[in-house]
């Protein structure tokens, strides 16, 4: 049973979706039992970082997604999720993440060149920078579906993929039974179904 | 570096995809769930659903459709047609669309698509726009192509991505359902005017006019066609070989 977090961001029909297409079975919960009892958690968002850390916070989240890490049980973040696993952020201001993955979150706009638009949307190709089993079944150059304006920084040690867009971007992290995902696999057809389902099979 | 689109329009009319030519003489294709899952197995980078229903129950038939399709297509989806209010954003977002384009919604409140924006984010909010040549300047035209609002259109453009719009559609009533290729000079003057994503809509006759589109003015981030995809004149995994080979940044 894979436990898909509710902490009120964003929508879920899509993720919810994808995994019953591999055949997963998922719960959308903020319930710390079921949480407690998941074989793995994917933590999910949109928005704004400051938001979704607070709400995080207000419901004591946190320190349960700490905590079913340091359990060692696999646990995904996906698009601001993903941000939500580092030490900080600075999208509007300077906030405090979940600290599972060294590193900060930083704005695109400060690595690229001012031609390039943002948010960087759209389909863009995987660069394989580490064998990871989250991978086992994308190939180097397969595309995945991006939408974001803020990127994961001085986090070399757990990059496994990075996108080209102006600069290489974090695509995808891993750091132990942690991982995350900068692009929608649940928006990025077959490959990104392949990668839910390599998770699924963690 | 980000590929550019391939995107199938589905007009859907009580629960059935229908193409206009020139906005007329609709017909009946075939089932929006089936059809969606062909092409995002066949190499669709998007899929845009346009609800032309008039009805509440059409509008309902509408709403069911989309979270069928969206319960079993895992790429982007865009949905425009009755888009009023925020209310009407809610309501396609919960059945699980990432876009939602406005068009006469827009043009009757100015400022949906600012409070859109601001609710959703920029990413989320796609301007449509009905464009005509009168007298030899850009007219937006609304109620699907039928009046023209005489306002000019590149100015209108500008001023909907000012208030969040974060991409925009520009479908050229001089060159749709003609298949003579994609109003070149109309997207020019829309690609200089914004920064945001231009998606060019009208005029696809054949796999060139893609390639031409995206060689001529490569700051057009996707081109979309409805008819030549659903009668399999042109089939998106022959079209996307052939951008490969002329180095246009495609996903294959």
């Amino acid at each position: 049973m894979i436990a898909i977090v509710d902490y009120g961001v964003g929508n879920l029909f899509s993720l919810k979706s994808s995994l019953a297409a591999i055949g997963a079975e998922t719960v959308v919960t903020a319930d710390p039992a079921v949480l407690r009892s998941a074989d793995k958690i994917l933590l999910p968002g949109v928005g704004a970082f400051g938001d979704a850390a607070q709400k995080l916070r207000s419901t004591k989240l946190d320190s349960l997604l700490r905590e079913l890490a340091a359990s060692g049980k696999p646990l995904m973040g996906i698009c601001l999720g993903m941000q939500l696993l580092f030490e900080k952020s600075y999208e509007y201001g300077e906030h405090q993440g979940l600290g599972l993955i060294p590193g900060a979150v930083r704005p695109i706009a400060d690595v690229i060149a001012k031609e390039l638009k943002i948010p960087h949307i759209g389909w863009n190709a995987l660069h394989i920078q580490k064998e990871n089993p989250l991978l086992r079944y994308v190939r180097e150059g397969d595309c995945v579906y991006f939408v974001h304006s803020y990127y994961a920084a001085d986090c070399a040690d757990a990059v496994i993929a990075t996108a080209e867009y102006g600069a290489e971007l974090t695509a995808a992290v891993s750091k132990g039974n942690v991982y995350g995902c900068q692009f929608h696999p649940e928006k990025s057809g077959d490959v990104g179904l392949a990668i839910l389902r390599a998770f699924a099979e963690l | 570096m980000i590929t550019k689109r391939i995107i199938p329009c589905l007009d859907v009319r009580d629960g059935r995809v229908v193409k206009g030519v020139n906005f007329g003489g609709l017909r009946d294709v075939s089932s929006p769930v089936e059809l969606a899952k062909f092409y995002s197995n066949n190499g669709a980078d998007e899929l845009v659903f346009y609800d032309i229903t008039a009805s509440s129950d059409g509008r309902k038939l509408f709403t069911d459709i989309l979270c069928e399709t969206a319960a079993n297509v895992f790429i982007p989806l865009t949905v425009g047609g009755g888009i009023n209010a925020v209310a009407d954003f809610d309501r396609v977002l919960k059945c699980g669309a990432d876009k939602v384009s406005v068009n006469s919604g827009a043009i009757r409140n100015p400022d949906l698509i600012y409070e859109a924006a601001k609710l959703y984010g920029d990413q989320c909010v796609v301007l449509s726009v009905d464009i005509k040549r009168v007298d030899g300047v850009f007219r937006v035209f609304a109620k699907g192509g039928r009046e023209n609002t005489g306002m000019e259109a590149i100015e209108w453009i500008r001023r909907c991505a000012d208030n969040g719009a974060g991409e925009i559609v520009v479908n050229s009533i001089d060159t749709d359902g003609v298949k003579g290729g994609f109003d070149l000079p109309m997207l020019q003057a829309v690609c200089d005017a914004v920064s945001v994503p231009v998606i060019a809509s009208g005029g696809a006759g054949g796999i060139q006019d893609f390639i031409t589109l995206f060689q001529t003015l490569p700051k057009v981030d996707a081109g979309l066609a409805a008819s030549i995809f659903h009668f399999g004149e042109v089939k998106i995994p022959d079209l996307k070989a052939e951008m490969a080979r002329a180095n246009i940044p495609t996903r294959i």
